[in-house]
């Protein structure tokens, strides 16, 4: 099973999650008639108070965009202008939504850092004008307040959020490349302090409300309701509307203070320039160590704060548009953005819904990915079997499940009973038993056709009619072990990645049989189980072990050339991928490894060819298996976080050692050597129609096997980095090596036309 | 069908609806003057009795409890069988009965005294009842004692027993505090130890966090929620304001306090605490004015919730006791019984957001049960835990959208009528020993019966756990 740990930025994307909220209700407004114009804001005046309502048309989340910015405007002059109103409350009328951050089109619509710079600064200057309001402004928030949403709530003078799970406060800007353009840099280090902020401004992550409450970001929390005589979402935001009123009324009567008691920290360390100074290189060194120069948008966000800091404001929103509009317009902006977009398009159900909804699976094998894909279905709500052949192999499965939730109780992501509840849909048995009622099953035992064969065959004896058999292999073809079912087009494959419960994709593949219902159940669950999906069509290795392959074979080439596994690590991170190559190879598993490389090396033949896979036949023989052996190309001990090369496979490699080539073996040169073989194999997919659309291939590759998310993926890296470049690459090294790095045909004519993108 | 020829019901009846007439504001009567010909048909009860054939009828004889006080009052230095004692020996003396005939005596309780876990069976010994009664103890949250007259009523129609003893004790101002588990685990440890290496090992081993107390849980085990914060959070749900909330508080305090001083709590027992002055009377009711009631931050939600310590039932000291027997055995000793206990219902629901939301569930199906309609109660005897859990429950039942959407019903409940509601006080002004108020429940509303002159009367209550109950009580015919 292809394995690679999740790491840095690829977990953090999970806070798109996020943008997915559930449908809107629409609301009546009992607020001035004459105002029902305006399309995406509306504001009613209850007493003295005016509640200005955000409620962006023919979306499922508000969005800043130019006409939310403009009508936004007018309703504050009106309401700032009105002798009337002394106060005014900020909602969404969305359930699960405040404001989901700036219209992401809108900045990829700029064409010059220019408009990008004018896009910020028309911003900042909105949210001063909040923060200098003679009327207090109270932000009610209730869902997702993140990037441009979180700098509208913190300039305004009073914060109340929902304490529901569904609000979560975070500037995801540097998630996108970007920074917070519209004044956050500035605001947020104020409101919670130097450490707090670029806490949050570097990792993009979301708070919850009851966190934000402790730091500060927010100033009042309201419970959820449940039902009354209204929907439970829709009075909630009424009820947080009628606290948010009571607030506004407080603060604009001098009853209540906005003032906040800052931390001994915040009063007393950081007013010395010299703590300052050094909390800036502290996590400036933090910074590069982590994004290897590769990621340009935290530097600046720590440059932003310093130049706020240490020459005011004034410099500071400047310097904040400036680098917001050069960040935007970068590379690896660009990458991340479509990265987004992709992910987007990976979390719907391209074949429908299903007929009949999957409640209950059944998992064969309780190993690693078994237990793994039990963890992620039993606290989506499914009823699970996890069934094994043996006592011991049962118990190790559950109590991997059972750890994964614990582990979220130790963080407070669930209560003990929440846990006891949701283990509870799982059963662990040795047997069939209950298996008739199975909507699923997802076998997840050992790579071995036969074994694959048997269970298939044990398992549709017992199963409904409706039953889809889904399974969890890495390379064997879908097709052959369909060869023995009696009703093949209920069978596909679903490979999920180790450890399942961090990575998030889910790589479906369908062959010529499998029908499109028995497709769009098996995506439902995925999607249920959180995963963001491609849906690929069977062939050897699919699309994510086949474009692994061949880069795989290009590591074991240049070990044998004499590059020291920790190099070759050093190298392959600092180019972007999460984990070194000779790392990933241990993490895999050796012997997983050799048992891909042998099977894709008969059907592939040269092509696939390059290092010699009797390294790996030599490692599995002296029981080098990688990670779960505890040896392989390094040594791994329990409780031990450094890594020391395992010295054991000197000899090994001096046996098969090759003489490299001085004219491909520059640092640059190894880095592309792996790179562009993964990148051609990758073209080559889709143009073989493994792959549907290069959007999947870049999801596909990024969040499966740790393609460098700042190059965006595969397809993403040939649009940007120029088709040409890449093709002249693989020819030079062609010359020197021979069929193994000959551009395909897609990817030559990519190069020949320079019009061609994979993304228009 | 005319009141007169109504069997059980002669003058009392007629002189109650009058009364009901003359209390009715106008604005209620419209619908009496739209159609005047039914005014008699509504007093007519769908049905005459609740006896159903080959299904032995069970009677309350009496039901005693001791004054309700304030926690911390002169129960303090009680212990929670001393209380249970009390009210025992209480029945014993109202109703004169024979102990030996006791086939079998039940109790609720709630936060349990460890060393008398079966407080039942402590009580009964300590009361003097015959060591060859067996008793046990019940936990249902604040409907415990509900549980032990069920049960009781289960174990009678089934004829196992004939006459049972039914309960409830609650001594709140003393709780068991424990040690911390690792402390309670170093010190069953410790009593393992074979040596003194061991010993000093596993002193070695202690820290001061050990010596943390451990309260009992006063929040929600599944949400972690307490119960005063859900009972905020559903007041907002169904929009019940502030004010609300004191006006009701009010009204149960000022019905309660007129029901003590015209002596209407004929169930209260006077209780000698020894080494303390006799205790006569609940001293929990306390009308105030509704000016001195907004005064009161929120107890929970803070600073904007509405519920407050004023519009919250207290924590209460006390203990109930009724004696319940099969009908016919009642009256081969030549008793005269005060009601019959009807058809009763058991609900639960989600103990997050309808924690206290039971009696709207209950209501209904225990009357579709018993084949009545919501007109035919005469009185109505719901448990208040909060004023604001009353009125989200009065809302909930007069919500057509309520009733559709989370009850599975095409029209909503129906409201009770107000004045035929905890006419004598409730759990907010008289106190609320959880694990006794059921029983005063079910004899206020046979009281009620004897002394307004209804037939039906409906107990309802809510409970930790998001539970609920309901029971039909129907007065015995003079």
């Amino acid at each position: 099973m292809v394995a690679c740990r999740a790491i840095g930025i690829l977990s953090r994307f999970s806070a798109f999650r996020i943008l997915r909220s559930r449908g809107y209700i629409c609301r009546n407004f009992t607020g001035s008639s004459a105002l029902l114009t305006r399309t995406h804001i509306n504001y009613g005046v209850k007493g003295d108070v005016a509640v200005v309502r955000i409620n962006s048309p023919n979306s499922k989340v508000n969005t800043l965009s130019k006409e939310l910015h403009s009508e936004f405007s007018e309703v504050m002059n009106e309401i700032w202008a009105s002798d009337q109103i002394r106060s005014a409350v900020l909602i969404s009328s969305k359930p699960g939504c405040f404001i989901a951050g700036a219209d992401i089109n809108m900045l990829a619509a700029c064409k010059t850092l220019q408009e990008v710079t004018q896009l910020s600064q028309e911003a900042q200057r909105i949210v001063e004008k909040l923060e200098k309001s003679t009327k207090p402004i109270v932000a009610a928030i209730n869902g997702s307040c993140l990037g441009g949403g979180l700098e509208v709530a913190i300039s305004c003078q009073y914060r109340i959020a929902t304490k529901d799970r569904k609000t979560v406060l975070g500037t995801p800007e540097v998630l996108l490349g970007a920074l917070p353009g519209a004044g956050g840099t500035q605001r947020l280090p104020k409101m919670v302090g130097v450490p707090a902020a670029l806490d949050m401004m570097l990792t993009g992550r979301s708070i919850r409300a009851d966190r934000a409450k402790k730091m500060g970001l927010v100033d009042q929390l309201v419970e959820p309701l449940g039902p009354g005589l209204k929907p439970p979402e829709e009075r909630t935001i009424e009820y947080l509307e009628e606290v948010a009123i009571t607030f506004a009324k407080g603060l604009a009567d001098k009853k209540i203070s906005p003032k906040r008691d800052k931390g001994l920290v915040e009063t007393y360390a950081m007013t010395i320039p010299f703590v300052r100074q050094q909390v800036y290189k502290k996590v400036e060194e933090k910074v590069r160590k982590q994004t290897k120069g590769l990621y340009p948008a935290p530097l600046k966000i720590i440059d932003v704060v310093k130049t706020g800091i240490e020459q005011g404001s004034d410099a500071g929103y400047l310097c904040e548009s400036q680098k917001f509009g050069e960040l935007v317009m970068t590379k690896e902006s660009k990458a991340l953005m479509g990265l987004y977009h992709g992910q987007v398009l990976c979390k719907k159900n391209k074949f429908g819904a299903p007929q009949k909804d999957v409640k209950h699976l059944a998992i064969l094998g309780a190993g690693l990915m078994g237990a793994g894909i039990a963890q992620v279905s039993v606290d989506k709500g499914l009823k699970t079997i996890l069934k094994d052949a043996t006592l011991t192999a049962l118990d190790r499965g559950q109590q991997q499940v059972f750890k994964g939730l614990n582990d979220k109780v130790k963080k407070k992501a669930l209560t003990s009973f929440e846990r006891d509840s949701i283990f509870s849909n799982l059963t662990g048995q040795l047997d069939y038993q209950g298996f008739e009622k199975a909507d699923m099953v997802i076998e997840a035992v050992f790579e071995d056709l036969s074994l694959k064969h048997r269970v298939l065959k044990e398992v549709e004896a017992v199963i409904p009619d409706h039953c889809i058999f889904a399974s969890n292999t890495s390379a064997l073809p879908i097709s052959e072990i369909a060869a023995v079912s009696k009703r093949p087009e209920k069978v596909i494959g679903m490979h999920y990645f180790s450890p399942v419960d961090k990575m998030q994709l889910l790589e479906i593949i369908t062959t010529e049989k499998t029908s499109k219902d028995t497709s769009a159940s098996a995506v439902a669950v995925g999607l249920k189980q959180g995963k963001v999906i491609i849906v690929v069509k069977d062939g050897p290795g699919f699309y994510t072990t086949r474009c692994l392959a061949p880069m795989m074979s290009e590591v074991i080439r240049i070990l044998q050339e004499g590059v020291d596994p920790k190099k070759l690590d050093s190298l392959t991170t600092s180019f972007g991928f999460p984990v070194g190559a000779a790392t990933l190879v241990d993490e895999v598993g050796v012997d997983v490894a050799k048992h891909v490389a042998e099977d894709l090396g008969k059907v592939f033949g040269e092509r696939f060819g390059g290092g010699n896979p009797e390294l790996l036949t030599q490692m599995v023989s002296k029981g080098f298996l990688g990670r779960k052996s505890g040896k392989g190309f390094y040594i791994y001990q329990e409780g031990v976080k450094r890594k020391d090369l395992n010295s054991d496979m000197d000899s090994i490699l001096a046996s098969l050692k090759l003489p490299p080539k001085s004219e491909v073996s520059s640092d640059e040169d190894i880095q592309f050597r792996l790179v562009t073989r993964f990148v051609n194999e990758a073209v080559m997919c889709l143009q073989e129609g493994i792959l549907a659309t290069p959007a999947e291939g870049d999801i596909g590759a990024v969040f499966g096997l740790g393609f460098p998310p700042c190059l965006g993926g595969p397809f993403r890296f040939v649009d940007l980095y120029g088709a040409q470049k890449i093709v002249d690459r693989l020819k030079k090294y062609e010359a020197a090596y021979g069929k193994q790095f000959t551009p395909c045909q897609l990817l030559a004519d990519h190069a020949n036309s320079p019009n061609k993108k994979f993304y228009q | 069908m005319t009141i007169l020829t109504y069997p059980f019901k002669n003058l009392p009846t007629a002189s109650k609806w009058a009364l009901r007439f003359s209390i009715r504001p106008l604005s209620c009567s419209s619908q009496l003057r739209a159609a005047p010909g039914t005014v008699i048909s509504v007093q007519t009860k769908t049905k005459k009795t609740l006896a159903k054939p080959n299904i032995r009828n069970v009677v309350v004889v009496d039901g005693v409890r001791t004054p309700f006080l304030l926690s911390g009052t002169s129960y303090k230095d009680l212990m929670p069988h001393d209380l249970a004692r009390a009210a025992l020996t209480g029945l014993l003396h109202r109703t004169s009965v024979p102990k030996e005939v006791v086939d079998y005596i039940i109790f609720g309780t709630v936060i349990q005294e460890v060393k008398t876990s079966n407080v039942a069976r402590e009580a009964a010994l300590g009361a003097g009842f015959s060591d060859k009664t067996p008793a046990h103890t019940v936990t249902m949250a604040c409907i415990s004692a509900n549980q032990a007259m069920t049960t009781g009523v289960g174990l009678i129609a089934s004829g196992q027993c004939d006459v049972i003893v039914a309960g409830g004790v609650e001594l709140m101002s003393d709780v068991p505090i424990r040690h911390s588990r690792k402390m309670r685990k170093l010190m069953l440890d410790l009593n393992k130890a074979k040596s003194m290496g061991q010993r000093l090992s596993l002193i070695s081993k202690f820290r001061f966090n050990f010596l943390a107390p451990e309260l009992p849980a006063v929040s929600e085990f599944s949400t972690s929620e307490t119960m005063g914060h859900s009972a905020d959070r559903l007041a907002a749900a169904f929009a019940v304001s502030r004010l609300e909330q004191d006006e009701y508080a009010l009204r149960s305090h000022s019905l309660a306090k007129k029901a003590q001083d015209e002596g209407l709590l004929s169930d209260v027992v006077p209780f000698k605490v020894p080494g303390k002055d006799t205790v006569t009377k609940d001293n929990g009711i306390r009308p105030s004015s509704l000016e001195q009631m907004a005064k009161l931050k929120p107890a929970f939600i803070k600073p904007y919730g509405t519920v407050t310590a004023a519009n919250s039932s207290f924590l209460t000291d006390g203990a109930s006791a009724m004696l319940i027997m099969a009908e016919e055995k009642a009256l081969a000793m030549g008793y005269k019984p005060k009601a019959y206990l009807r058809d009763f219902m058991y609900v639960s629901q989600d103990p997050k957001d309808q924690l206290l939301l039971g009696p709207t569930y209950a209501t209904p199906k225990v009357l579709e049960k018993a084949g009545l309609t919501m007109n035919d109660i005469d009185a109505f005897e719901f448990h208040e835990a909060f004023s604001g859990q009353i009125l989200a429950n009065f809302k909930a039942m007069d919500s057509d959208w309520f009733a559709e959407n989370y009850m599975g019903r095409k029209t909503k409940v129906g409201l009770p009528p107000l004045e035929k509601f905890n006419n004598w006080g409730g759990s907010l002004s008289l106190g609320h020993p959880f694990g006794a108020t059921g029983c005063r429940l079910v004899m206020a509303a046979a009281n009620r019966l004897r002394k307004e002159g209804g037939q039906y009367g409906l107990v309802a209550a809510c409970a930790a756990g998001g539970q609920g109950h309901a029971m039909i009580v129907e007065a015995y015919p003079k």
